[in-house]
């Protein structure tokens, strides 16, 4: 069974971690785990294959502190848990195992950012994704709404949707394991992925998707992996252009760096999750004056974001400098939805057929 | 008859011996269990200064005895020079007698009251005269009195008087019997120790009542005698000035410039034109109106201070410290040497320690030990000038709790030394408020405070690595059990990891493809010096590096390779062999080391 072999390549992985723990123990030496450092300053851009990868920054951690000791100590024992979940072939949710850890006397985690931080650990060092661990997140993913047909491995068998006339206005919600999807057919012409539900409402009331042949995509905030994964294949196995719709302030910006460049955080996984090709749309700082579109004032939050934007390597482009700077000097931002202000339909009739044709795309 | 003529007819001169009759307290001899220490204290104090000013290093000898259940015999002995037969019955027998009240000089005592209050005081309560023996040198007998003391006179009364065997070649013996209990006890071994304290160079023996108490010398040097000087022209009295100009011969530029110290040509002239005094005017026939007027000159007039250096004799620190450790086996002992101060021309130095831990009462207030002129002070804490400045002090600026004195583990010593100590009474309890001497121990205190801060924080310090590394140490256990289980094997030794982050000395063999590898790992902040033993069948003949020593035991070899190594580095010798035997490191404490086999079964 291909499923098996792969759960016995995963075991090995994971039990190789301990065995260096154990042969360095054994001769006499402190136990210790080098992983890369998860900052923007050890992100480096790889040419190959588009994506912003980990550098060769190393954290190691070693148990000759009490905080090294017990997070060698945390990761031994989810290691052996998840090497006990892969024997069984049984599977848990990153909460549950959170909830697990609390038999685990000192090892138990004091909060789940912890043990998520952990898994993520682990999966740099196995260069395996939590999904090979058996191990499922909590979020769920986003919706897609527009020309794609489709097939689900579900539980309960195979399920064939289509995105526009099999569900309803909620649209086609994207499970969290993407890799049970199959594509059967499209007819799109492009994806685009907006940050706010109401904005995801607003296209699909306006016929945007029939109008232009569209695939909408609610993001939901910050994109879930399984989201942030559904992109990227739709663009690279159905050849779809992505284009990315948020408001425009520095966070919303940082929605299209994990879409486009890849998180910091998951860098570790930029090669299948990311979209190199993912192309911002707006709202631009200079939209803001262009449109003469309803803002506010950037928060002293904001200005620091903008210019750690400015040092981060992701957003070392020609394109975003400019941008930047430029809403620095206005100090101002707008949400997607200011667009309003000029009636209901200037989005979908105007702003975004001007800035689609811009872009090429359409 | 009037009253005044009644009055007059029992108006009559008292002698000073029937004046402290009456006015024991004065003394020091004001209860019985206080008479026992002020008799041993001005017996010892005597004994002291005559063994400096011979120059000898004191031996002194103190017994106590009950010999009724209120009559007690105090015998103190020394070995200094002795004191010549015929001077011995005023010595002992007269009440202000005495070699030093005229010097200006650093001594313990001063008046020559002391002894003679003591002879005086056994005479009051026992009648039983005292015995003195004295012997001046080899070559000449030992004499052995028995005095008292004629009140209404102040006049010796010698009861016998004849020569004596003694097995001492020079020294002085004092026994008296007077009404008194031990009760005191504890305070009369504190004041034994504390004096040894100050006088490293002084063994005092003492057997109070059939226990036998010893405090060694710690110094054998014997101190230098401080000299007297001349009066400073700071430092004298109207009365004094006339007397030194009724008997002198001088005009008055000699007068001044040979009469007092650090008064030149220069001064001794701004003086007299200050005082309207002509140069070659005799003293002698100064009227008092211009004796006043010089006297106030001499006080106008700036003169460098007096020489202490000559007439005060401070303890030093190494010695304070060493005498201090001795006594009370400290964690932390740091002492201060003031240079010399002036208060009214009377030279003084203070010196002042501080000890923490060790011996010292974990709770409670400070050990406060005060002495003057080498003398321990132990009554009338609470009146002294030591005890205001050291309370004076925020003790808790160097993280010292503090309630007026300091809280906890802590002894505080001051020492003033003077040509004139300023007590506040004749019974020398207490240092009189000088605000000069004040600021000095003030001064002094805050220095060594600061530096027991430093040594209180880095204690600590050190205490929060080791918690911390036991903290580590208490979850690598965990760590090899858990990867012990999931890799599926024994759980490995994991005390040569303890001993990396306990910070020990970790000794380690291992052997592979044949090769024995012996290790010795230095994790402790200093260098060691070890020897490394490895006893196996293995030849260490073909060691890198080579053996010290190679013997053989039958079928195995016992190697040996002396080495020193740095404090976080590593020492490894490898040869070839099947890694069987056994290894072992010795030069570190048994606490310290880690010996492990890896090779192990």
């Amino acid at each position: 069974m291909a499923n098996n072999e792969k759960d016995k390549k995963t075991q090995e992985r994971l039990v190789s971690i301990a065995s260096e723990w154990y042969g360095q123990m054994m001769d006499g030496r402190v136990p210790t785990i080098t992983l890369p450092t998860r900052t923007k300053a050890n992100i480096e851009f790889n040419e190959s294959s588009e994506v912003w990868e980990y550098g060769d920054k190393g954290t190691t951690r070693t148990a000759n502190t009490a905080k090294g000791a017990l997070h060698i100590l945390k990761m031994a024992y989810v290691v052996g848990f998840l090497k006990q979940q892969l024997i069984e072939s049984r599977s848990s949710t990153l909460r549950e195992m959170y909830y697990i850890s609390e038999g685990w006397k000192r090892a138990k985690f004091a909060a789940q950012d912890e043990s998520n931080m952990l898994i993520e650990d682990l999966e740099i060092v196995t260069e395996l994704s939590r999904e090979a661990f058996h191990l499922r997140p909590e979020e769920d993913g986003a919706s897609i709404y527009g020309p794609l047909r489709l097939r689900e491995q579900t539980k309960r068998g195979n399920r064939d949707i289509h995105c526009q006339e099999d569900v309803g206005e909620a649209g086609y919600p994207i499970p969290s394991n993407v890799e049970n999807i199959e594509f059967l057919d499209h007819d799109a012409s492009f994806v685009i992925a907006t940050e706010t539900g109401g904005m995801y409402a607003r296209l699909m009331e306006n016929g945007f998707d029939e109008a232009h042949n569209a695939i909408l995509l609610h993001l939901k905030g910050q994109p879930a992996r399984s989201t942030r994964r559904m992109l990227r294949r739709m663009n690279y196995e159905l050849g779809i252009p992505v284009v990315v719709f948020t408001d425009g302030d520095p966070w919303s910006y940082r929605i299209f760096a994990s879409i486009a460049y890849g998180s910091i955080k998951a860098a570790h996984m930029s090669d299948i999750l990311v979209t190199p090709s993912a192309q911002f749309i707006g709202v631009q700082p200079s939209d803001i004056s262009d449109y003469n579109l309803p803002s506010d004032k950037l928060t002293e939050g904001d200005i620091a974001a903008l210019k750690a934007e400015l040092t981060d390597p992701r957003f070392d482009t020609d394109y975003w400098r400019k941008q930047i700077k430029l809403q620095l000097d206005m100090g101002l931002k707008s949400e997607q939805q200011a667009f309003a202000s000029r009636g209901l339909d200037f989005v979908t009739d105007e702003y975004l057929p001007s800035r689609l044709s811009e872009m090429g795309i359409l | 008859m009037g009253v005044a003529e009644k009055l007059a007819s029992e108006q009559k001169s008292i002698s000073v011996a029937e004046f402290f009759e009456k006015n024991k307290h004065l003394l020091g001899f004001d209860s019985p269990t206080r008479g026992i220490i002020t008799t041993i204290k001005e017996a010892v104090d005597n004994a002291l200064d005559a063994c400096e000013e011979a120059e000898v290093l004191p031996d002194i000898w103190v017994s106590v005895t009950k010999l009724t259940k209120d009559t007690i015999r105090v015998a103190v002995e020394d070995n200094g020079p002795g004191i010549v037969p015929d001077n011995v019955p005023y010595v002992f027998g007269k009440l202000l007698y005495g070699s030093r009240f005229h010097q200006i000089r650093q001594s313990r005592g001063q008046q020559g009251i002391g002894i003679s209050a003591a002879v005086l005081f056994a005479q009051l309560t026992t009648g039983v005269p005292a015995r003195i023996i004295s012997r001046t040198g080899a070559d000449k007998p030992a004499y052995l009195f028995e005095l008292m003391i004629r009140t209404e006179k102040n006049e010796p009364e010698i009861i016998r008087k004849e020569e004596h065997e003694w097995d001492r070649t020079h020294g002085t013996r004092i026994e008296l019997e007077f009404t008194g209990t031990l009760t005191a006890k504890r305070r009369l071994i504190d004041y034994l120790k504390y004096t040894s304290v100050v006088n490293p160079h002084a063994r005092i023996q003492a057997d109070i009542d059939g226990e036998w108490f010893s405090f060694e010398r710690v110094s054998n040097e014997v101190i230098v005698s401080p000299q007297a000087i001349a009066p400073h022209p700071h430092g004298i009295e109207f009365g004094m000035l006339k007397r030194m100009a009724a008997s002198s011969t001088d005009n008055a530029q000699d007068f001044l410039v040979n009469g007092f110290s650090r008064v030149g040509a220069k001064s001794a002239e701004q003086m007299l034109a200050i005082a309207g005094i002509k140069d070659s005017r005799k003293v002698k026939g100064l009227t008092a109106e211009q004796l006043k007027s010089l006297l106030s000159a001499m006080q106008e007039v700036d003169v460098p201070p007096p020489p202490a250096s000559l007439c005060l004799s401070p303890i030093g620190e190494e010695m304070i410290v060493q005498g201090l450790e001795q006594e009370f086996s400290l964690d932390f002992v740091k002492a201060r040497t003031r240079k010399s101060q002036v208060f009214s021309g009377h030279p003084f130095i203070v010196e002042a320690a501080i000890g923490y831990g060790g011996k010292l009462e974990p709770e409670g207030q400070a050990l406060l030990l005060r002495f003057a002129n080498r003398v321990p002070l132990l009554y009338q804490q609470g009146a002294c000038a030591i005890t205001t400045a050291a309370a004076g002090i925020n003790w808790r600026s160097y993280n010292i709790s503090q309630q007026s004195l300091p809280i906890g583990p802590v002894l505080l010593l001051v020492h003033v030394a003077s040509t004139n100590v300023p007590f506040t009474s004749e019974s020398k309890d207490a240092v009189a408020a000088i605000p000069e001497i004040e600021k000095e121990i003030t001064l002094a205190l805050q220095d060594l405070g600061r530096e027991l801060k430093n040594f209180i924080s880095k204690r600590d310090r050190n205490k929060v690595a080791e918690d911390r590394a036991r903290a580590v140490c208490s979850i690598i256990p965990d760590i090899a059990e858990k990867v012990a289980e999931i890799v599926e094997r024994p759980v490995p030794d994991i005390s040569p990891i303890e001993g990396q982050i306990m910070r020990r000395v970790v000794a380690k063999k291992k052997t592979t493809d044949g090769i024995v590898g012996i290790s010795v790992m230095n994790y402790t902040r200093n260098p060691i010096e070890v020897m490394v033993y490895s006893l196996s069948e293995d030849n260490p003949e073909k060691a890198v590096p080579k053996p010290d020593f190679i013997d053989t035991i039958g079928t195995e070899f016992n190697a040996v390779w002396r080495i020193t190594i740095e404090a976080e580095t590593a020492w490894k010798v490898t040869y070839p062999g099947k890694g069987r035997g056994s290894i072992d490191i010795r030069g570190v404490d048994e606490k310290m080391k880690v010996v492990v086999d890896l090779d192990g079964e």
